[in-house]
């Protein structure tokens, strides 16, 4: 049971492994919890997911692995032929009322209610699925049938255990992870490099032996700490064919914000052209003149540009080419102004490689880019930051 | 350890939190807090050691904290200084040593619970530094090679922000509670748990202008329980009459106070635009 509770776990994408499960295992055996399917759903969750964006799923699981069994053993489960259900709703109501209630919704899923309803009020009664007439089971007399709303059962206080994971809390937190940053993170690092900048903070030893040597006093030498130095212009690809691109995008550039602190990014639409943007929302009001990035930029930054290279030929090497807008210096030229001004260039494609070769425009921009073109894949981001961070002479 | 954790007097725990805090503390596993800010994370920790009546040892960290410093300084520059006057200590390295809070944890005479606040502050290969540290409860000195390990295992409370994400191999050791945001039962239990005493009719209209607030779209910092506790304690002080929460028309957006629940200028201006807003419909 419980180790098909694993598998299930980890083909939802959870990724519980035997380490976690022997855990579980543990904590089971020495008594953590009480023994109430509840606890065990809180212990199993604390114990498996470790990521708020994928309780959802795990509820999701729980629900599917354990559905019915907590209610096999020790509480009875309860199923309600339909048919008595349509009896009983005959017998209650009239027939406006039942025509009132049909109009909410589809009868089935009326149906569907009403039984979880009384299965939810079974387990408040004595013993039983007598629950037609005798003494308070009657799930109508709790609180009636209402035409104006299904509100059959009262709300109960005790939630049945079962219903907690049911609730499903968590559903709107699965869509706002990001997943995989860490390991584009990780891949960025390579372009980390360490640098002394800023005020002298740390104890230089060997300066500091060497010095004191020297001189016969104790010559104490600080030197700054080491930061992450590199610079990095980011240039993205928005709108258009990028759509389909836009989840790697923002995996690469969240990943990228946070690890880099000399980090800008701009925008551009297809190819590079005389303007760029920051706030893609605001994009036709605030625009900045590649002129200016390439003069305020030191030679030292490093550039990545992030796109799928397809567009029409012409809107890289004509004037005018731009689906937006009149551009009077071929995209081309941008580009190369690009190039020749920062040794470091890199771009990151996101389309799969296979399909670069039958892409013209790719092919252009690859070879303005002197090959330096990358899939945007972890292994592709992996040669990109060794291009990076080459020496570049 | 036969003792439960069943929240204090001072804390209201919920269920799945119990269990969690359980679980760690029986079987000694870190236990890992992730959640807005102002939820209680870091509380949750004092509260554990209260519970259970054992001392707390707090490390804070900070952008600059290396793993390094949780196990035990070496101060080379005493040592060089010392040297250069002839002090009879530099000859015991272990006088330089500067232990750090894992090593107080591991050495503590009783059980100790051992907070790691904010751990997502630090460096991304902070985590994976302190993987063995916590696993087996041991590190080496290199210095003088002494080998220090936890007589017991401590209680550890890790807390997190999520600025970024954690290695999986760090967090394989850890249970992991997430603690969302109280419902409006749970914070009635945690606004009793700290003002006894407030009118029932206060904290109805308090937390109807809480709740409305945080429902505000664009806020950059929704208020969250620290805010809205030290808010009700300003109201208390202030002795604010219950109508002026009652009295509110949308075009007073801005609650009496304001400056315990909204920390964020922006936020101020946003709901001073909308109040503005609601104004000129009204005309």
């Amino acid at each position: 049971m419980l180790l098909n509770f694993l598998e299930e776990l980890r083909s939802a994408g959870i990724r519980a492994s035997l380490k976690e499960h022997l855990t579980l295992l543990e904590a089971l055996d020495s008594d953590v919890i009480e023994r109430r399917p509840e606890e065990f759903y809180y212990l199993a969750r604390a114990t498996y997911v470790k990521d708020e964006g994928l309780l959802d799923r795990f509820d999701q699981v729980f629900h599917k692995v354990f559905h019915g069994v907590f209610s096999e053993s020790g509480e009875q489960e309860y199923s309600i032929p339909e048919e008595w259900l349509r009896a009983v709703t005959e017998k209650f109501l009239t027939e406006e009322e039942r025509a009132a209630i049909e109009q909410l919704g589809d009868w089935d899923e009326i149906m569907e209610t009403l039984k979880k309803r009384l299965e939810e009020q079974e387990d408040r009664h004595e013993g039983g699925n007598k629950w037609i007439g005798t003494g308070g089971t009657s799930p109508f007399g709790h609180s009636g049938y209402n035409p104006a709303g299904v509100r059959i059962g009262g709300k109960s206080k005790n939630r049945r255990a079962i219903k907690v994971w049911e609730k499903r809390e968590f559903a709107n937190l699965d869509s706002s992870k990001e997943l995989g940053t860490r390991n584009i993170k990780v891949a960025l690092r390579r372009l980390r490099r360490f640098a002394r900048e800023g005020a002298a903070d740390e104890l230089d030893l060997d300066a500091t032996i060497r010095g004191t040597a020297k001189q016969g006093w104790l010559d104490i030498r600080m030197r700054p700490e080491r930061h992450n130095a590199v610079k990095l212009l980011l240039f993205l690809d928005v709108g258009g064919s990028m759509d389909d691109h836009v989840k790697a995008t923002e995996e690469l550039f969240s990943a990228a914000t946070s690890e880099f602190k000399n980090l800008e990014f701009f925008y551009f639409h297809n190819c590079l052209y005389e303007s760029v943007w920051k706030d893609n929302s605001r994009r036709w009001n605030e625009r900045i003149p590649t002129w200016d990035i390439l003069h305020k930029f030191g030679h030292d930054y490093k550039i990545v540009f992030v796109g799928d290279a397809a567009m029409s030929p012409y809107e890289i090497a004509w004037p005018g080419g731009s689906v937006e807008h009149m551009n009077e210096e071929p995209g081309e030229t941008w580009l190369k102004r690009v190039v020749d001004t920062y040794p470091a260039v890199a771009w990151l494609n996101p389309s799969s490689q296979r399909s670069w070769e039958y892409t013209q425009s790719t092919h252009m921009i690859r070879q303005i880019m002197n090959d330096r073109m990358f899939p945007l894949t972890l292994n592709g981001l992996d040669d990109a930051m060794r291009e990076l961070s080459r020496k570049h002479g | 350890m036969t003792q439960r954790f069943t929240g204090t007097e001072n804390y209201v725990a919920t269920d799945d939190l119990k269990v969690a805090v359980n679980a760690a503390v029986t079987l000694r596993r870190p236990l890992l807090v992730k959640g807005e800010p102002g939820t209680g994370k870091t509380v949750l920790a004092h509260e554990i050691a209260k519970a259970i009546g054992a001392p707390l040892i707090e490390w804070g960290v900070k952008s600059t904290t290396k793993a390094q410093q949780g196990l035990y300084e070496y101060d080379a520059v005493a040592r060089l200084r010392d040297g250069q006057l002839g002090d009879e200590r530099v000859h015991d390295i272990s006088n330089y040593i500067r232990k750090g809070k894992l090593w107080e944890a591991f050495t503590s005479p009783e059980l100790p619970v051992l907070l790691i606040d904010e751990i997502d502050k630090a460096d991304i290969e902070f985590p994976n530094d302190l993987l063995q540290e916590l696993d087996r409860m041991e590190f080496d000195v290199y210095e003088t090679g002494e080998r220090i390990a936890a007589k017991e295992r401590p209680i550890v409370v890790i807390t997190s922000n999520n600025e970024k994400e954690l290695p999986d191999a760090f967090l394989r050791r850890c249970f992991f509670h997430y603690i969302k945001f109280p419902d409006d039962q749970t914070m009635r239990e945690i606004i009793d748990v700290h003002f006894p005493d407030i009118q029932r009719r206060l904290v109805t209209q308090a937390l109807e202008v809480f709740y409305e607030l945080r429902e505000v779209p664009g806020l950059k910092k929704k208020p969250s329980t620290s805010e809205l506790l030290d808010w009700l304690k300003l109201l208390l002080v202030e002795d604010m009459p219950v109508d002026v929460l009652q009295n509110r028309d949308p075009t007073k957006a801005i609650p009496p106070l304001h400056g315990a629940l909204l920390k964020n200028e922006a936020d101020v201006m946003l709901l001073e635009r909308l109040a503005f807003m609601a104004r000129r419909e009204n005309r």
